[in-house]
């Protein structure tokens, strides 16, 4: 579904990503760890275009999509939940939503699938006239996620979810992520620091380091691996 | 009393059209973060298109008249939108990464290039021209006081203009986009939003409403050339930061407010050379107390 071949990626004379390679199968959860600065933004940056390359090919469906500007990437059917949410608090709930599906113009398609939003995070359709800004950091995660998933995509890249938010809730937008991936068959790039929880729930990944595929292998693998639980499991 | 209001409806007018270039300024404002300078030779360019599209518009409709008037100003504005549109395009869409600095000073630039070019013997001439009659100017009698009826008109233009927009901006599908982009850009380029889109859309309704102003700025002045816009862009840029830059009812409250401030000031006797001094001075004292604007919120940026 996405391939990443050798991936080079230079803020000025800083060398963020330094050839990474990455493979994300239709259907399939794949969960990329790292500590801070390891590069994972980045990579998910450059995916979506808002950053250019300097090197190697990211291949979206079999199509290279490493020159596409950040709208025709979402038109292709690849969309990412940045990190830090960035849901517009200046709009409603409904706005931000609606602003999911910009690229859309099947009004039925969309009211199915803004009914499945509403169905996945009910809290969002007890609030849609209510200003964005003024949700809990959970709530905002969920919205993320729903204007996300209004672009009906096929791959879904998520940045983080649980950063900032309550434990509870990130157990709950979990649960919600899996069963986005198996009851519409969105394949899912799941960025994590908490790496135990991402292990989990994927069924393969990868762990970054200065810019480099330090480690991959199946989640379990990863799991049981001493070098990873030392590095990113705290154990 | 009677002279109190004539001043109040001069000053109302003359708001108005501050209202509607202030909103210009705003609405870049609020989706790029910097001001466009050259929105003021914009307006002088609708002025200009105006003067020269009405003797062929009078073939086909009768001017003075309020039919042809209109039309005459629709064709403006689609003018000056391509222009607006075209040094978007041309100045600052290449300068789009580099530091909001860089493309004010550009701005600037632009403005400068508009009015010297267009001073220039080639294009239009330093020289003052009399504005052609769109409208036939008359008094109207409003229950006992006297009002132009071209004040009447740009009330109304105004007021009809305000609405549409404020319905474009929080109704539409793109004006919903122009709000998402104002607060962050990056989260709605990855939402599908083609952001340069939403900027030239902006940039087009923007310079629409300055033509529009620029021809009823027009109407009331004496004579076109290629100066006359830094007088009433500059009061409307400071319109736009005295109801809070970035917020549609903000500009144009600001617009009122400077339109008053500035025929009051100027019809007490023996103060009207010092009209600006006193307007400046209130605007300087608003500022000193709110300085995110009458209507703007103070918000921290979150990062």
């Amino acid at each position: 579904m996405l391939e990443i071949e050798d991936l080079h990626v230079s803020y000025g004379a800083i060398r963020a990503l330094q050839g990474v390679s990455l493979t994300v199968p239709k259907g399939k959860i794949v969960t990329l760890i790292g500590a801070n600065g390891a590069g994972k933004s980045t990579l998910l940056r450059t995916i979506s275009g808002l950053l250019r390359a300097t090197g190697g090919s990211i291949r979206y469906e079999g199509e290279d999509i490493s020159r596409l500007a950040p709208h025709r990437i979402v038109s292709c059917g690849l969309c990412q939940v940045p990190e830090g949410r960035m849901i517009f608090a200046n709009l409603t709930i409904a706005e931000n939503l609606r602003m999911g599906a910009y690229l859309r113009k099947d009004a039925a398609g969309i009211a199915e699938d803004l009914d499945y939003c509403y169905h996945l995070f009910p809290r969002l359709k007890e609030r849609t006239t209510q200003l964005a800004g003024t949700m809990s950091g959970g709530e905002q995660q969920m919205l993320a996620i729903a204007r996300a998933l209004m672009s009906r995509p096929r791959c879904l890249m998520l940045d983080e979810p649980s950063l900032g938010i309550a434990p509870k809730l990130v157990r709950n937008i979990f649960r919600q992520i899996i069963s986005i991936s198996r009851e519409r068959g969105i394949t899912v790039l799941l960025v994590e620091q908490n790496a135990n929880l991402a292990l989990k729930l994927s069924s393969y990944g990868y762990a970054l380091e200065t810019g480099r595929v330090f480690c991959e292998g199946s989640s379990e693998t990863l799991r049981q691996d001493p070098k990873v639980r030392e590095a990113y499991l705290g154990r | 009393m009677d002279s109190f209001f004539q001043q109040l409806v001069n000053g109302v007018a003359l708001g108005s059209i501050y209202a509607l270039i202030a909103l210009g300024y705003t609405m870049v404002y609020g989706v790029l973060r910097f001001i466009n300078f050259a929105h003021a030779d914009i307006l002088m360019l609708g002025a200009f298109s105006a003067y020269f599209l009405s003797p062929a518009i009078q073939q086909i409709f009768p001017l003075p008249g309020i039919g042809g008037a209109l039309v005459v100003m629709l064709l403006a504005a689609i003018i000056c939108a391509g222009i607006g549109v075209g040094v978007e395009f041309c100045a600052y869409r290449p300068l789009r990464k580099r530091p909001n600095l860089a493309v004010l000073i550009t701005a600037i630039g632009v403005s400068l290039l508009i009015e010297y070019t267009c001073q220039h013997r080639a294009v239009f001439g330093a020289e003052t021209r009399p504005f052609p009659q769109l409208i036939a100017e008359r008094n109207l009698d409003l229950v006992g006081l006297t009002v132009s009826n071209l004040d009447v008109l740009v009330v109304v233009m105004t007021v009809i203009l305000l609405v549409v927009m404020w319905l474009v901006v929080n109704r539409t599908k793109i004006g919903t986009a122009m709000r998402a982009l104002s607060f962050n850009r990056e989260a709605a380029a990855l939402m599908g939003i083609d952001i340069n889109r939403v900027i030239s859309f902006t940039f087009a309704m923007g310079s629409a409403l300055a033509a529009v102003a620029g021809v009823l700025y027009a109407l009331k002045a004496p004579g076109i050339e290629p100066l006359m816009g830094i007088h009433p862009g500059l009061r409307a840029f400071v319109a736009a930061v005295l109801g809070g830059i970035g917020n549609l009812p903000g500009a144009s409250l600001g617009g009122l407010i400077l339109g008053l401030l500035e025929t009051f000031a100027g019809g007490i006797a023996g103060l009207s050379n010092y009209r600006d001094a006193i307007a400046f001075s209130i605007l300087i004292l608003i500022l000193l107390f709110r300085p995110a604007g009458i209507l703007g919120k103070n918000s921290v940026e979150k990062v």
